[in-house]
């Protein structure tokens, strides 16, 4: 085995995107998130530096590096903003079916302008009927005259405003007569395509979540991604490999920003005469917060290695997913035990993480999820 | 014109480490071994009007250092910011210079890259914070230099118009190139490194040059060519005193008067232009 650590250029990577978290991002974090304000104004600032089109060649406009660099743009940025993190990882998500399958035409045609951050992408999948049940989509696409009608209706899309979404529906049925899905890109302002109702969150608010309404929407035939009936393996690798990273990019980043801050307080607050990062009851918590993050980082990096190096990742990704989420909020709510009642004042960012962690869990598939995929896997691989 | 410019930065420890930083008790120096370095802040922008220069007038900044070897990590940044090319100056012997020998150093340094229209310095470093660096290597090139320059822009094909704090205000100037300027903090905001910076910067060339490399006197260099003693190190005493003084209301400002002017405070004495008529009450 080799010894894991990032190289020179992932470490400079990670100081440059810190600098720019810490100059753009932290100042606001707290205002986004009672505002609920989604800082679209930064994606172009994103887009010089490279950050929302990490993983996209530079033939297209990208950086042409990988999904160890992506999650290190993610870990970085949700350190102090998760909210603007999942709107971060929506981007990236929406893009890589179009880089993944699209046609040189399509990738030429959409991936620059969203590499440099003038334009949103986004992913929809998830319909009012659910997410996990992939196959049981009632959203429809049918050809007509050389043009995709749309019909249906998306809910909790997140980037649901975003300018080119990546949508899923259903084309046919199989011979065993399931649902047959195919994947298309549509565009904002495409007359019957809306974005619906926007939800209020509890958390990784200042990313938008929404409704996406489809009425007799008609885009051009060239319009769909890869072939017709391939829209369920698109967006299964789109979510599994893409989604769930930038999940658990997002927990690894609020679990960092627990062991900072729970470091911080336990050593600026003085009980009895003496710091409380002197008594063993709060070691014994650092100790606990310190070891989610390790760990959270450790599944997180090690999948994404497996990725770029082109190894099926689905099954690590699940896994870096389940615990990361899970983690951040075991972590942020031992956090706010270590503060006591300053842990419930919004002036410390702490709820913040714990309120981000717990929204974490559905998005990608909730816990119970992972756990099906994980054990999906296991029951298979480790049979004697 | 296509400029030739060149930015001499310094690495320096990491703020998050500050806590880690001793000093010497027999040579007064900063330990610095085992911290990880910085680019001194100032220097950033030092780079970054370097890069605006470019960008308007096409040709090539050159970033410059004398440090200990672990110093490229400091140059590749500079070089993902944009730099084209970076140089380390680094060899035994150039430790332990004050500001005369590194400005020395420096200056032959920069004499071998071979010619300069502009040199950028940061005004002064984070860590030793002397600011005499700058200065002094404009007179080793012999070429007009300025010191906290807040404001460029160029004049003419061969003129900058630059501004320079003051005390209360600022100095206009028209400095011919080929010119060094000490910049500050105010001059501009030094870009983010982005990704594709960096990936450029993998091919971008380090050059390190030790003493044989320079046409250099050993006698200036390092510990050898430095004047500066430190004599000693220690944080000055702070602490507020409180003094009661009594009497009336007269004696007592009297008596403030005067302690005010033994600690150095200049209160004009009546008959001066400017005393106040009538005393106080």
């Amino acid at each position: 085995m080799q010894f894991f650590e990032f190289t020179e250029e992932q470490e400079l990577l990670r100081k440059a995107v810190r600098e720019f978290a810490e100059a753009e991002v932290a100042p606001k974090a707290a205002e986004w998130d009672e505002q609920d304000y989604c800082p679209m104004e930064l994606f172009p600032v994103m887009g010089e530096l490279g950050i929302n089109g990490i993983f996209t060649p530079e033939e297209y406009g990208g950086a042409g590096m990988g999904h160890v660099e992506r999650a290190i743009c993610i870990e970085e940025i949700s350190r102090y903003s998760a909210g603007l993190g999942i709107a971060l990882m929506t981007h990236h998500l929406g893009m890589s079916p179009i880089l993944d399958f699209g046609t040189e035409d399509q990738k030429k045609k959409y991936l620059p302008e969203l590499c440099a951050g003038t334009k949103l992408c986004g992913l929809a999948v998830t319909e009012p009927g659910g997410g996990s049940d992939f196959a049981g989509q009632k959203t429809t696409a049918e050809l007509v005259d050389g043009q995709w009608v749309l019909n249906g209706r998306k809910c909790f899309i997140t980037n649901h405003h975003a300018d080119v979404s990546v949508i899923t529906a259903v084309t046919g049925v199989d011979e065993k007569g399931r649902n047959q899905l195919s994947a298309f890109i549509v565009e904002k302002g495409t007359p019957g395509f809306s974005a619906g109702r926007k939800e209020h969150k509890l958390g990784l608010r200042g990313s938008v979540t929404g409704d996406l309404i489809l009425n007799e929407v008609k885009i051009p035939e060239e319009n769909i991604i890869g072939k017709v009936g391939a829209g369920a393996k698109i967006g299964m690798a789109a979510i599994g490999e893409v989604g769930r990273a930038g999940m658990s990019a997002i927990c690894v980043g609020i679990l960092r920003g627990c062991v900072e801050e729970a470091v911080k307080f336990a050593n600026e607050r003085v009980v009895y005469g003496k710091p409380i990062s002197k008594l063993q009851a709060i070691q014994f918590e650092v100790a606990n917060i310190r070891t989610e993050y390790e760990a959270a980082k450790m599944l997180l990096y090690y999948a994404a290695g497996k990725k770029d190096a082109k190894l099926p990742a689905t099954t690590d990704f699940a896994i870096a997913k389940y615990y990361s989420t899970e983690g951040a909020v075991r972590a942020s709510k031992r956090t706010m035990d270590l503060m006591g009642g300053y842990g419930v004042i919004n002036e410390y960012p702490v709820g913040r993480f714990l309120r981000d962690a717990l929204a974490s869990i559905p998005s990608g598939g909730t816990s119970h999820v992972q756990q099906l995929i994980i054990a999906g896997n296991t029951l298979s691989a480790f049979k004697a | 014109m296509a400029l030739k410019i060149v930015v001499c930065i310094k690495p320096v420890p990491d703020p998050d480490y500050y806590d880690k930083v001793s000093i010497d008790p027999v040579t007064k120096r900063i330990t610095r071994e085992g911290i990880p370095t910085i680019i001194n802040p100032v220097d950033k922008n030092g780079i970054e009007a370097a890069l605006k220069l470019k960008a308007q007038y096409g040709g090539k900044v050159t970033v410059i250092t004398m440090a200990p070897p672990n110093a490229t990590e400091n140059l590749k940044e500079a070089l993902a910011m944009g730099a084209d090319e970076a140089v380390l100056l680094s060899d035994r012997a150039f430790g332990g210079a004050d500001t005369l020998a590194t400005s020395y150093t420096l200056a032959k340094g920069i004499e071998k890259i071979g010619g300069f229209d502009i040199v950028f310095c940061g005004t002064e470093s984070a860590d030793g914070a002397t600011a005499q660096v700058s200065s002094q290597l404009g007179e080793w090139l012999g070429v007009p230099h300025l010191w906290s320059v807040f404001n460029m822009e160029a004049s003419s094909e061969q003129c900058l118009r630059v501004k320079t704090k003051a005390e209360n205000g600022f100095m206009e100037w028209d400095i011919k190139l080929p010119c060094l300027l000490g910049v500050s903090r105010e001059l501009n905001k030094p870009r983010f490194i982005s990704a594709m910076g960096i990936i450029k910067a993998k091919n971008k060339p380090i050059s390190i040059w030790g003493k044989s490399d320079l046409d250099v006197e050993d006698e200036r260099l390092g510990l050898t060519g430095s004047p500066t003693k430190a004599g000693a190190i220690f944080t000055p005493d702070l602490k507020r005193k409180g003094e009661m003084l009594t009497g009336s209301a007269e004696e007592i400002a009297d008596a403030i008067i005067e302690k005010l002017r033994a600690a150095g405070v200049n209160i004009p004495t009546q008959g001066d232009a400017c005393s106040i008529e009538g005393g106080a009450q």
